[in-house]
């Protein structure tokens, strides 16, 4: 097991590696630079900024001095935001996409396993219907639809109240985070909701879950024993990008309730080329990606013995 | 697929399973509330703090705002952006400023005298730091040498070219020390032209012209403008807590050497969001004071019956011509012919249909003053009178001397977003419609747009332009050939002639007959056609008063704000 981990670690250091360097190059073929702005630069001026940023120097010493900080752990500073280091930026801003997405995803996996089990036992009755037609609602509805309505129900629901029962907006307590959580993990919801669903029907008509019944198995334990753990093993599968995907892409929910989280640094930051914040969040959140991925591996694992055993 | 009926043990399994998974349910709603709990604990732990806003709070004697974006620069001699430019306004303060009229008047100079070849500024003595420490004429002299120096590299540093020696300090041929500033004493600022410039005293009012205490500066070893505690405050407020992408709040300056003048105590930047339906969800909940309407919101905010205020920004935007000789649109009769096609006020009342946008007429905004009264109204621009049967002569003409059967498709550059899609489709549309024209639309985001207007790959360009001072000339010298920003490199010796002779010029009268000049020549030639002057719509709350919003300096300004009190009836 641990040599297996320590596997992974490496193939994830080496993915990694690979993300940041595209990146990089990518970043620096686009047409315009960090310091493309709307008024023209002197040649003077422009120098100047060149030499302050390092810009001046051939590509591939720039990477190479990139690659020098980031095994330092330095992530240099923002070409944008005066005198802050990337590092700091990170810091400050992660904790809070991190909280949001994990409220997010616990709502997401929470809701989609059980409105999944119920749909599949009510299958083709009332409450499958209502709750699948939602799911298709929730899987195509794009976030930024979801959002806006979601906070306009708010400010209606303040209105009507006569007084602020949930903040529109903001950030800092636990009423700040209900409903954006709630918007962020929705279609991630919807989606598990379905994949529960399909693996539920699979499960139930099964060979060990009828020889169970057979054996007298009391069907409590038959439901929750042979049926929903089982059942639950795609669902895990799928969790581990899911959770990254919902961490990263928060963006426009913190947009719209003006949540101080990282993604919309991330997103600025390639609109303005913002060199610098551009290769921290993207290594950053392409590490947390892949140490996500490889630790749902290893969960997966020990919910399931027959994998551990390949 | 039919489903077989149910039989008793399956519906009596399928109860049980049932009641089993509202265990769960129940389970998972705690642990759901425990892990809010946890997070909350979390939070308070990280210390962050907590979003309180509402939109006037008699109590506090405080109104709370949203803006667009994290103030990116609170350096002022580095500082470009409007949402900085807004906090700056309301921190710190210069030698002059603009009063509610948009006239200028003293500020930690009480005096000063223009002359061709210098300015002299006298400086209150009273005038302090937020630490309680002087401002002095020294404190200036450090800015302006910061500002300009090489290591620095501010983008600004041009506006400080009109000081002697102030571009081969920047250039790095010259120390900073040779800088054409002295100080007879802490209280008075001579200041050495390079030469003489009609408009140095509204320049000063510029971010870029601030003063920046040395001391100070040097202490914060880099980090000078990077959080709140990184800066001295010279102006009415001092930002007292900054939580990055998050708030801000500003309160009343204490050591402010006019402080009596300001009647609002606090300013709480409650919302970071550039999502305008959210601004506007904010107001609608009463948590903010003000917020700016678009074309879409603007429907909801009919609906509420508010106020709805309108206000032009000073932007222009035009469709600018490739004038390279590698491109057929230097052929002045091809331009001559779309002159005589697009209506503007078609485009702006029909088309785009923004409230407070006016159809463009010259390359000189409105709000411009001239000599005595506004410069638009002193030197009318030449109404554009469209005539499609001359145009398509024009275009007869253009084929003759471009020797060419047909003109070519002409490529577009615009940028991406909704409005310049619109505005772009209807050039396109005209035209066809008009002359047959082919266009093709090229969309670019931002960075990739200028750096292929810079590089010159276009037929036109839909562009715009935001004045950086109070004087025609910010928009005046667009087209010299030695512009940088005159990215379709127009060329022509009767326009840099003029050019010339403004910038040689102090005299009001000759310098607005220039400008008027220059205005007739931008049409004659077809340099550029201006398509629209930008407005902003905008609501306000009942009881904030004079609230101001700026086409120079901070865009919004709340330094003669008040509220006003509840009335008793």
């Amino acid at each position: 097991m641990a040599s297996y981990a320590l596997k992974r670690l490496l193939q994830g250091l080496i993915t990694v590696w690979f993300i940041a360097t595209a990146t990089f190059f990518g970043m620096h073929a686009v047409p315009g630079d960090p310091l493309t702005g709307d008024k023209a630069l002197t040649e003077k001026i422009r120098e100047n900024l060149e030499v302050k940023y390092g810009l001046n120097q051939p590509v591939i010493t720039q990477y190479g001095i990139f690659l020098k900080n980031l095994a330092k752990g330095d992530l240099g500073i923002s070409f944008t935001q005066e005198n802050r280091r990337v590092n700091d930026i990170i810091a400050e801003h992660f904790p809070v996409s991190a909280t949001l997405g994990v409220l997010a995803i616990f709502f997401a996996a929470i809701g989609g396993i059980l409105w999944g089990a119920l749909t599949a036992l009510y299958r083709n009755r009332l409450p499958d219907t209502i709750i699948m037609l939602l799911v298709i609602l929730g899987i195509s509805v794009p976030s930024f639809v979801v959002a806006a309505v979601g906070q306009l129900s708010l400010v209606n629901l303040n209105d009507m109240a006569g007084t602020s029962v949930l903040p529109v907006g903001g950030w800092g307590t636990v009423w700040h985070m209900i409903v954006p959580s709630l918007v962020l993990g929705l279609s991630t919801m919807a989606y598990l909701t379905r994949l529960m669903r399909s693996s539920m029907l699979e499960i139930v008509s099964s060979d060990f879950v009828r020889t169970a019944k057979a054996k007298g198995i009391p069907a409590a334990q038959i439901f929750t024993r042979h049926q929903l753990r089982n059942a639950i093993l795609p669902v895990i599968t799928v969790l581990g990008p899911s959770i990254a995907a919902i961490t990263t892409g928060g963006f426009v929910v913190e947009i719209i309730f003006a949540i101080p989280g990282l993604g919309r640094y991330f997103v600025q930051a390639v609109q303005q080329l913002d060199y610098t914040v551009i290769m921290g969040t993207t290594v950053f959140y392409g590490a947390f990606l892949v140490f996500m991925v490889i630790l749902v591996d290893l969960i997966y694992g020990w919910i399931d013995p027959r994998v551990r055993l390949e | 697929m039919v489903e077989p009926p149910a039989t008793d043990s399956e519906s009596a399994f399928a109860q049980t399973a049932g009641k089993q998974l509202l265990v769960f349910g129940g389970v998972a709603f705690v642990a759901i509330a425990i892990l809010m709990l946890a997070l909350q604990a979390l939070t308070n732990l990280m210390a962050s703090n907590t979003t309180t806003a509402q939109a006037i709070d008699d109590v506090n004697n405080m109104i709370s705002i949203a803006i667009r974006e994290e103030p990116p620069q609170l350096n002022s001699t580095v500082a470009t952006d409007a949402s900085s430019g807004m906090i700056i306004g309301h921190v710190f303060e210069g030698l002059l400023r603009m009063n509610a009229k948009d006239q200028l008047e003293a500020g930690i100079a009480h005096k000063w005298h223009v002359t061709d070849t210098q300015v002299h500024f006298w400086l209150r003595t009273d005038a302090r730091w937020s630490d309680g420490s002087t401002i002095t004429a020294q404190d200036f002299v450090f800015g302006w040498q910061t500002a300009l120096s090489p290591e620095v590299a501010s983008e600004y540093a041009f506006l400080l070219f009109h000081i002697k020696n102030g571009r081969a300090i920047n250039a790095g041929e010259l120390p900073a020390s040779e800088l054409g500033v002295s100080t007879p004493n802490d209280f008075e600022l001579i200041v050495q032209l390079e030469r003489p410039v009609a408009f140095f005293d509204k320049m000063v009012t510029f971010p870029t012209y601030l003063p920046v205490p040395q001391k100070f500066y040097q202490a914060t070893a880099g980090k000078y403008g990077a959080d709140a505690s990184e800066l001295l405050y010279s102006g009415p407020y001092t930002i007292s807590n900054w939580v990055h992408g998050s708030s801000l709040l500003l309160e009343k300056n204490e050591h402010y050497w006019d402080k009596d003048r300001i009647a609002i105590d606090k300013i709480n930047i409650a919302y970071i969001t550039s999502d305008s339906t959210a601004s506007l969800n904010f107001f609608k909940d009463d948590k903010i004071a003000t917020t700016t309407l678009t074309a879409e919101n603007l429907d909801s905010a009919l609906e509420e019956r508010w106020q709805i205020k309108k206000h032009q920004d000073g932007a222009i935007f035009f469709l600018e011509f490739n004038h390279r000789k590698s491109h057929i649109t230097q052929n002045y009769n091809l331009r001559r012919s779309m002159q005589l096609v697009l209506d503007m006020e078609e485009l702006v009342y029909k088309v785009t249909k923004l409230p407070g946008y006016l159809p463009g007429e010259s390359l000189f905004p409105e709000f411009l003053m001239g000599v005595e009264t506004h410069f638009r109204k002193e030197y009318p621009a030449t109404k554009n009178v469209l005539d499609r049967v001359r145009a398509r002569e024009h275009i007869k003409l253009a084929k003759h001397e471009l020797g060419l059967e047909a003109i070519p498709p002409l490529m577009l550059l615009t940028g991406d977003n909704a409005v310049s899609n619109i505005q772009a489709e209807w050039v396109q549309a005209s035209l066809k419609k008009h002359l047959d024209l082919d266009i093709r639309i090229d969309k670019q985001i931002f960075k990739q747009r200028l750096a292929k207007m810079t590089a010159g790959e276009f037929d036109m360009v839909l562009a715009g332009w935001g004045p950086d001072y109070d004087d025609p000339l910010t928009f005046g010298d667009l087209f010299a050939s030695w512009n940088l920003n005159n990215r379709g490199r127009y060329a022509s010796d009767a326009m840099d002639g003029f050019i010339s002779q403004v910038q040689d010029s102090v005299d009001p009268a000759t310098r607005m007959r220039l400008f008027a000049q220059i205005q007739q020549l931008v049409y004659d030639d077809v340099v550029i056609l201006p398509m629209y002057e930008r407005g902003v719509t905008y609501v306000v709350h009942p009881r904030l008063k004079g609230m101001k919003r700026r086409v120079i300096g901070p865009q919004v300004d709340f330094t003669n704000a008040y509220i006003e009190p509840v009335s008793v009836n």
